[in-house]
């Protein structure tokens, strides 16, 4: 009898525990499902409004897509920001790896110290920066072209770059880069051939982090770039597709979705690692 | 091998002339290896932030390459300006209305995540959406579903008779609808960090604590406020700090859904140094606005660094 009623409580447990989940899931995906059901239906049946806008009540269609990718730059979007990404991560893993290793192992407990405050540059928003920043572009001749993101891009990704690669040198056994420099390399070739190859997982996490800053990067493009044709996805979607003449919800809604998901399933991995790096260690993440 | 490198330290420390050249050759090396790094930063952010304070002292605009010292005469007639005053009281509001909601929404959803379920990593993974995909993307999401005519969540309320038939609310094209709409989105963006923030928090505890709790009779309640809640409170302090930061300096959401409309109800500094000093190009101005967000960054930086030395000692 006892354990019935336990069983019992057990179960009503378990289902609020999964329906108030199930309410937080919804309300945060919601805008992204939107996004699907939109993206494949016809326009006859989006603007109808007697029409229940949950439900395709005319078949799907590839329309919407098609539209996107000729009708609009989007793909070119796509195509800047990955030339973009791949630059940004390429000077970023170029500047931060050698300086992470610097910090840990040959700068004592000011290399500690001075990590920490590179790591803060990193709350300096663009925010603040944006304005003065526009005019250094301006003053380089780089407006409205990819090189003025490539080159400031950088400016955020290198700090936490620095930070995130400080850590997983600092787990790396002394006795590994000591015991190849007795067996003759230097310490520069101890680095080369021996840290860099162990902290691939590292660098790997640098990668996507520095990139999917890159895509999610906003205000500094908004300022530098003003063709149309330049801008990358994040921005280029939101200024010319909602604001600018083509506006097309169907088409809006792929684009969005195109760009949004295979950033988010990759970023879902190595999530913890950042929040273990926000929060300077203080949380295991 | 361990003791050799070990050794060979002793050594170099002992005088061995050519190995103490190697630890001056790492001092060089170890120069060279941040030395890029350390000028990149310097240049990029130490300089522009200089030159934000400078501007801010003068009349600079996108046409005049001309720099003129007018001293605090941006910063005064800022303070006296009423949009500026708007926008701030904006930025306040929505920081701390917004910032409260995450947090006790946060704190709800990580005890509830903390638990081993079936699809836990699924519901993980949804919950994480709004933060791991690009933020402007998934506001436009929002926009389509705030829109004025075919709003789904009007249709809904509607339909299933929560909204009388007459009415259909203008989710941005009212002040105070707009603002409420800003900071539901909002807090739909920075849900999922403070929740994983907390959560990593909640799995720090130490299990023997808890046990130790459970053992002495302590119900839910009293451990949920007198061990969970104390023992966190650093790292919820952490999630707010960067809630707020990220909460102050962020304008995507707003320029994407309202650009600071109707009326300025949802004008906040950032969207309005961005309107004064890009769009209408007076740079002096736009920086002297901007710049009223620095004493807060400078705030959590000096947090950031202290909870940094605490780590350092446990």
């Amino acid at each position: 009898m006892n354990t019935k009623t336990d069983l019992l409580k057990e179960i009503v447990k378990n289902i609020t525990h999964y329906v108030v989940l199930g309410v937080f899931a919804l309300f945060a995906s919601l805008p992204f499902l939107w996004m699907l059901i939109t993206t494949f239906k016809t326009d006859a049946d989006l603007y109808n409004r007697a029409n229940n806008p949950f439900f395709f009540n005319q078949a799907p269609t590839l329309a919407h897509i098609e539209h996107l990718f000729t009708e609009t730059m989007f793909f070119q979007w796509l195509l800047n920001t990955a030339i973009v990404g791949i630059s940004v991560v390429a000077i970023t893993l170029a500047l931060a790896i050698p300086a992470g290793y610097s910090l840990v192992r040959l700068g004592g407990r000011t290399g500690e110290k001075l990590g920490i405050v590179i790591f803060l540059t990193y709350l300096v928003a663009p925010t603040i920066l944006f304005i003065p920043m526009s005019r250094v572009i301006a003053e380089l001749g780089l407006q409205d072209s990819l090189w003025s993101l490539i080159l400031v891009f950088p400016s955020f990704t290198i700090p936490f770059a620095i930070w995130l690669l400080m850590g997983f040198f600092k787990a790396i056994p002394q006795d590994l880069e000591e015991a190849a420099m007795i067996d003759g390399y230097s310490r520069l070739g101890a680095f080369i051939r021996m840290v860099i190859p162990i902290s691939k997982s590292g660098i790997l996490t640098v990668v996507i982090f520095s990139f999917t800053l890159v895509v999610q990067e906003y205000i500094y493009t908004l300022t530098f770039v003003t063709s149309a044709s330049r801008y990358t996805v994040s921005v280029g979607v939101p200024t010319f597709l909602v604001h600018g003449d083509v506006y097309n919800w169907g088409a809006l809604m792929g684009g969005c979705l195109i760009a949004s998901l295979p950033i988010a399933i990759v970023y879902n991995f190595f999530v913890d690692r950042f929040i273990g790096g926000l929060t300077l260690g203080a949380v295991k993440g | 091998m361990a003791t050799g490198g070990r050794r060979a330290g002793e050594a170099a420390l002992g005088g061995n002339s050519r190995l103490s050249l190697l630890v001056d050759n790492e001092k060089i090396l170890g120069f060279l290896m941040i030395a890029p790094a350390v000028a990149y930063v310097l240049a990029l952010v130490g300089y522009p932030l200089v030159l934000a304070f400078i501007y801010s002292l003068s009349d600079m605009t996108v046409g005049s390459t001309h720099f003129n010292f007018v001293g605090l005469k941006n910063i005064k007639y800022i303070i006296q300006d009423p949009e500026f005053q708007t926008a701030v009281k904006n930025t306040l509001l929505f920081t701390f209305v917004s910032q409260l909601i995450v947090i006790v929404l946060a704190k709800i959803l990580a005890l509830l995540l903390v638990k081993d379920f079936k699809g836990k990593f699924f519901v993980r993974a949804l919950i994480l959406m709004p933060y791991v995909a690009p933020i402007s993307l998934g506001v436009i999401g929002w926009l389509w579903m705030l829109d004025s005519i075919y709003s789904p969540i009007n249709w809904l309320l509607q339909h299933t008779g929560l909204f009388g038939p007459d009415f259909w609310p203008m989710w941005l094209g009212k002040p105070d609808l707009a603002m409420t709409s800003i900071i539901t989105v909002h807090v739909w963006r920075m849900l999922p960090l403070a929740t994983v923030i907390i959560l990593a928090g909640l799995c720090s505890i130490p299990q023997d604590i808890q046990d130790a709790a459970l053992v002495d009779g302590a119900g839910y309640f009293r451990q949920l406020f007198q061990i969970t809640i104390p023992m966190m409170l650093p790292i919820i302090m952490v999630a707010v700090l960067f809630g707020i930061v990220f909460t102050a300096t962020d304008i995507i959401i707003i320029l994407v859904l309202t650009r600071g409309g109707p009326y300025d109800s949802t004008q906040v500094l950032v969207s309005q140094a961005f309107y004064t000093g890009i769009d209408a190009g007076d740079l002096a101005q736009g920086a002297a606005i901007a710049l009223f967000l620095f004493p807060l960054l400078l705030a959590v930086a000096i947090f950031m660094l202290r909870i940094a030395r605490r780590a350092e000692v446990a």
